[in-house]
């Protein structure tokens, strides 16, 4: 017998998403500390960077700055989501990272030996979560952003073009986010590895992207997954960015390689690294 | 429900844990899993749990391999590691958690809490329990599901005397209502006033898969104590009467291979002074010690008489 089939067979890969599991992992979630706070941080980061921000550029505005950018009064409102996928890409490694570190992966696994339905419930639960917390955080920020901007003309509306889907799609960013740190978690196991990861991803591979060759700017760089995922943010179509919704797919697409690798490996390692 | 091993075998790299090692743990008694640290016991109750893939072999409960239970803390209670739980949560939010994923009614939670003498502080962080409380919630973690297997690994260890005490009448109760117990332990003395059979291994290796007494019976050197002031003339003569004789110090032997009364009336017959003279059964630390020492071990023969005498 090979030492794959002893590996298959070891743990039961998949199973049905009981009600049960879903409840689990919701009851872990909800029972720490550390998200309750990493959720308020996503919120407050949301609508504190977006008023400073919001309110630079107001006080900057005028005909010479007008020519000089892109005035795009919904995306200066979102920035602030920039800074609080920090917090949710954390919250998404720790769901799964935080059972290595402490070892209670262990006592999981021996509850639910079917290993893929505890990776899949833990992404259900905390996107949903960071779902609900990131459209609002987003709705959140784009208003007190433009109650910066009340009475300029520059002031943006849920209905004018595609603000509505750049508020959402804050939300849909932080949800999906969540479930590829999640998974990074998962394929690292160790906390502080994971989240060097995500961050590299989000914020170095961008800052490399910058310095690449022109050529490179408006073919690879827009679709590096940190600048994929924040195209949705832009209400006003920018230059040498992906289309929002294709960059979103492709952001979805690296979240759903991710996630399917940690769902690979999950059953085929022992529980814990030795 | 019974455990079976066969030819479970464990490597990491060129390091075999667990080596070809075959057992069944049967229902009704409790089974010491016995072994010095590093002889593989955690390794191998990770692989009957699933948790770790055997290089070779296979385990089952109950005839299947632990992933094909459904919902398994109905059928297995697991201690595997006392610390697995996140210090952040209580006592009754991590057991509800595990109460959750197999559809365990949330009354259980308290139920088992209560058990294990936890239920005062069944809210507070588990992050700030003692070692022994701590062992305690991964003994009600394992009781959760009224399991009619329990594996615990090192339920003891951290555990005051009061609580070896409930925790030796806890899984003599479990046995008796007629579960499988599993319970590993490196104390030897500790396994012999819990557990009614032991399976015993070292370096990974099946050395005893036994009752008890036959445990203590087979392994069991009698030893025959003297104090003396001859000592050299006597070890002499029981050296050529085909003794063993180990010498402690200038006064003192240890005998083996003859009893008390040849040791005195060879004595008499000699004229020589006994202060002492005294029969003395290897304890189960000693036969324990005995088993588990490895072959190539030459230490023993370093206080030999026999060549001191020469």
């Amino acid at each position: 017998m090979t030492t794959t089939e002893h590996l298959q067979r070891m743990a039961a890969p998949t199973g049905a998403i009981t009600p049960g599991v879903l409840r689990a992992e919701w009851t872990k979630l909800t029972s720490l500390r550390s998200t309750r706070w990493l959720l308020l941080l996503t919120v407050l980061l949301a609508l504190v960077v977006s008023a400073v921000v919001t309110s630079v550029y107001a006080s900057q505005y005028d005909q010479d700055f007008a020519a000089r950018h892109t005035i795009d009064p919904a995306y200066w409102s979102l920035t602030g989501l920039i800074f609080a996928q920090l917090a949710v890409a954390v919250l998404g490694v720790l769901t799964m990272s935080g059972e290595y570190g402490t070892g209670l992966i262990s006592t999981t696994f021996t509850a639910v030996p079917q290993r893929r339905t505890v990776l899949v419930a833990k992404a259900v639960v905390v996107s949903a979560v960071t779902l609900v917390v990131g459209t609002v955080s987003s709705l959140g920020a784009f208003l007190l952003g433009q109650s910066v901007l009340s009475g300029k003309h520059i002031k943006a509306d849920l209905d004018d073009p595609g603000v509505l889907r750049a508020v959402t799609g804050g939300g849909l960013y932080l949800a999906v986010l969540a479930v590829l740190a999640l998974s990074l978690g998962a394929l690292v196991r160790h906390s502080a590895g994971a989240i060097a990861t995500v961050l590299g991803l989000l914020y170095v591979l961008p800052a490399i992207g910058a310095i690449l060759p022109p050529s490179w700017q408006d073919t690879a760089v827009p679709y590096f997954p940190g600048n994929a995922g924040l195209a949705i943010l832009h209400a006003v179509p920018m230059a040498n960015a992906a289309a929002p919704w294709t960059g979103f797919a492709a952001f979805c697409a690296y979240a759903a390689l991710a996630f399917t690798a940690a769902l690979y490996v999950l059953p085929r390692r022992d529980a814990l690294p030795k | 429900m019974m455990i079976a091993a066969e030819g479970l075998t464990k490597k990491y790299g060129s390091v075999t844990a667990v080596d070809d090692l075959s057992f069944d743990v049967l229902p009704g008694r409790v089974t010491g899993f016995l072994g010095p640290n590093g002889a593989g016991k955690t390794t191998t109750l990770r692989m009957v749990l699933g948790l770790d893939a055997p290089t070779a072999g296979r385990v089952t409960i109950g005839g299947r391999p632990y992933g094909a239970h459904r919902r398994p803390l109905f059928e297995v209670g697991a201690l595997i590691d006392a610390q697995a739980f996140h210090g952040g949560r209580s006592a009754a939010q991590h057991l509800l958690a595990l109460a959750h994923s197999n559809g365990i009614p949330r009354r259980r939670v308290h139920e088992v809490l209560e058990q294990v003498g936890l239920g005062d502080v069944a809210g507070r962080r588990a992050g700030g329990f003692s070692l022994g409380m701590r062992q305690r919630l991964g003994i009600a973690a394992a009781l959760l599901g009224d399991p009619p297997v329990l594996i615990l690994d090192e339920p003891v260890n951290g555990l005051d005397p009061e609580g070896i005490v409930w925790i030796r009448t806890l899984l003599k109760s479990l046995a008796a209502e007629g579960r499988t117990v599993f319970v590993s332990s490196h104390l030897m003395s500790e396994m012999a006033q819990t557990a009614d059979h032991l399976v015993v291994i070292g370096r990974g290796r099946l050395l005893a898969d036994t009752s008890v007494e036959d445990f203590v019976g087979r392994t069991s050197r009698d030893e025959v104590r003297v104090v003396t002031p001859q000592a050299t003339e006597l070890a002499g003569l029981l050296t050529g009467q085909g003794a063993h004789v180990q010498a402690v110090d200038g006064q003192r032997l240890v005998v083996t291979g003859t009893d008390v009364s040849t040791v005195g009336r060879l004595a008499a017959a000699h004229r020589i002074v006994l202060l002492e003279l005294a029969a003395q059964s290897a304890s189960l630390e000693e036969s324990f010690m005995e088993l588990t020492r490895d072959s190539a071990d030459h230490t023993a023969d370093s206080g030999n008489v026999d060549g001191a005498a020469r």
